[in-house]
């Protein structure tokens, strides 16, 4: 492919503006960076708009953009689960995370992990909600690194330079300036994104006949999902279960939860669960890409061709703009897209650094450090946690990038009983919720592997077929164990720690 | 925030606007099906987009509803 310089001309210039951007964040709303709060929280300074940017910038990831339409432009209808995902979300986010950051707020709690902790008592619970948030987040931000690759590769740039290059940057804003920076950049990624959606929305139906002509073009079984047939719920229940699946998992991870405990009040939380779904019905409306690529046909074009065989199907959306946009436009969607990988892997890797220094190396090693020591061990673990990602980006096939991302799901959904139940009621033994988080993790790796790492599990229940998120399952299981331990272990006569009282969950 | 508008188990009656538009959001036979198109677009595509919205609407019903 040749180098589109025009685009690329725009793409690095953009890329320069939100690197100084990066950088000067650390004088936004000035605190003392060598605190950990500060530096990996914001200082919990940001209210309702910023904190729309940033949660925003942070969920509706690089990755999303690209892989969401690239499911349509394959798969056809079953995709739009993003849209029942993104509408059961906001609900769930409205009641359950205000308790969680007047808790968190009360008690200087930064991660899930410090939650877990004072509610239960229970180090070792504790470390199974870190360890599993660490893990889950890996993948995660070699999969933003993987999006980066694709619209890097659409310009025309050969070789992994450019994602070191761009790696770099994002390391050195993040160590500097912590929280601040993603916030900041999130605001010129969003609109540029927001820009993106729009005119592609608009512009490429004009171009190809209308929405009518589009869909025309989509195979019939593509366009609906096939209606069950014989004793199976076939895919009307893979389409429910993963978007409860996803639901309950999305703000499980721990750069949901950084996001949310940075707003400056519960009020902001409970106003972004009602605005947020701006960002679904953008991410709604970009699904649809990937049928306006499969309708231009890019997939048989030859200038695209060698795109589609490194990238595959996620090459449809870079695609669908080089054939669609001029070429100063592509800079701009390339760079929204790019930036967009940005934001969510400073938060993801700066969310880990607080699970691993709050939870595990305070709790493990180093009981009483000064806050500078606190900070400044956030600070190098974010690099390392960012380093590991790139290294797996570039040595490791991106197959096993995704099906590990894809386990990081089925795994961190089962932190949802300890967390959240946890947010309503002290009535679960700690050791309980271990046993059962143990049992989740469990099954649900030996599920996922034993159909070759796909998503969904087909249970047979009374002699019915039911394909649905493996997630889904296995948090139910380990839900059931919890609650029938609890039992047990309640008559045993459990000593119950709680750290919190109950005035502490409501304003 | 007062007693009567969240209780301290957590629950509003408001929250059942939720439940409800969980329900709709679920319920795949409701809107899986080509007509009625709109501007060309199947049911099954603009009736969940459309979805987004009235679930927008609704989080900031209950927002003023359960707000001091």
């Amino acid at each position: 492919m040749d180098v589109n310089w025009v685009a690329l001309v725009i793409f690095v210039l953009l890329f320069g503006f939100i690197t100084w951007l990066g950088f000067v964040a650390a004088r936004w709303r000035k605190g003392d960076l060598d605190l950990l709060h500060e530096w990996g929280l914001g200082g919990r300074r940001f209210g309702t708009a910023v904190t729309w940017f940033l949660i925003g910038g942070d969920l509706y990831t690089a990755y999303t953009f690209v892989a969401v339409p690239a499911l349509a432009f394959g798969a056809g209808a079953v995709a739009f689960f993003a849209v029942p995902y993104t509408i059961i979300i906001y609900p769930l986010m409205f009641m359950a995370f205000p308790r969680l950051w007047r808790v968190s707020h009360r008690h200087n709690y930064i991660t899930a992990g410090d939650f877990v902790k004072g509610r239960y008592g229970n180090r070792w619970l504790a470390l199974a909600i870190t360890v599993t948030g660490i893990i889950a987040t890996m993948p995660y931000i070699a999969l933003q690194l993987v999006g980066l690759q694709v619209v890097i590769g659409g310009l025309g740039v050969a070789g992994d330079w450019p994602l070191v290059v761009a790696f770099v940057i994002l390391a050195a804003f993040t160590y500097t300036s912590g929280l601040r920076a993603p916030a900041a950049i999130a605001i010129v990624k969003d609109t540029l994104i927001y820009l993106t959606a729009f005119v592609a929305v608009v512009a490429i139906p004009i171009h190809l006949g209308g929405f009518g002509h589009i869909f025309s073009a989509v195979p019939a079984a593509k366009l609906l999902l096939a209606a069950p047939t014989g004793n199976s719920t076939g895919v009307y229940g893979v389409y429910i279960t993963l978007a409860i699946g996803s639901a309950m998992a999305l703000f499980l991870y721990p750069h949901s939860v950084t996001g949310m405990l940075s707003a400056s009040s519960a009020h902001a939380v409970r106003r972004n669960a009602a605005l947020l779904p701006a960002y679904s019905l953008m991410l709604g409306l970009l699904a649809l890409l990937g049928f306006f690529a499969f309708a231009a046909g890019v997939a048989k074009m030859p200038q695209f061709a060698a795109g589609f065989a490194q990238y595959k199907a996620n090459f449809a959306v870079p695609a669908l703009f080089l054939y669609s946009f001029p070429s100063w436009f592509v800079g701009v969607a390339f760079a929204a897209i790019g930036i967009g990988a940005l934001v969510p892997a400073a938060i993801m890797s700066i969310a880990s650094a607080n699970l691993y220094t709050r939870n595990i190396h305070r709790e493990f090693f180093n009981r009483n450090p000064t806050d500078k020591q606190e900070a400044q061990m956030a600070k190098w673990v974010s690099l390392v946690v960012k380093l590991g990602a790139l290294v797996f980006v570039l040595f490791v096939p991106a197959q096993y990038a995704i099906q590990f991302q894809l386990l990081g799901g089925i795994w961190i959904i089962q932190t949802f009983p300890a967390v959240i139940f946890g947010l309503y009621t002290r009535w679960f033994n700690d050791w309980a919720l271990l046993i059962g988080w143990v049992v989740g993790i469990v099954s649900g790796t030996w599920m996922t592997a034993a159909v070759q790492f796909k998503p969904t599990y087909s249970l047979v229940i009374a002699g019915w077929s039911v394909p649905g998120y493996t997630a889904l399952y296995t948090v139910i299981l380990n839900f059931a164990v919890a609650v029938a331990l609890t039992w047990i272990f309640g008559g045993l006569g459990a000593a119950r720690r709680d750290q919190t009282v109950p005035a502490d969950y409501h304003a | 925030m007062t007693e009567n508008q969240q209780g301290r188990n957590g629950w509003s009656w408001w929250y059942l606007l939720f439940v409800g538009l969980f329900f709709v959001a679920l319920w795949v036979p409701l809107y899986n099906r080509v007509e009625p198109t709109l501007l060309g677009m199947p049911f099954f595509y603009w009736f969940q987009l459309v979805l987004i919205l009235i679930g927008a609407v609704v989080t900031a019903i209950v927002y003023f509803a359960t707000e001091a």
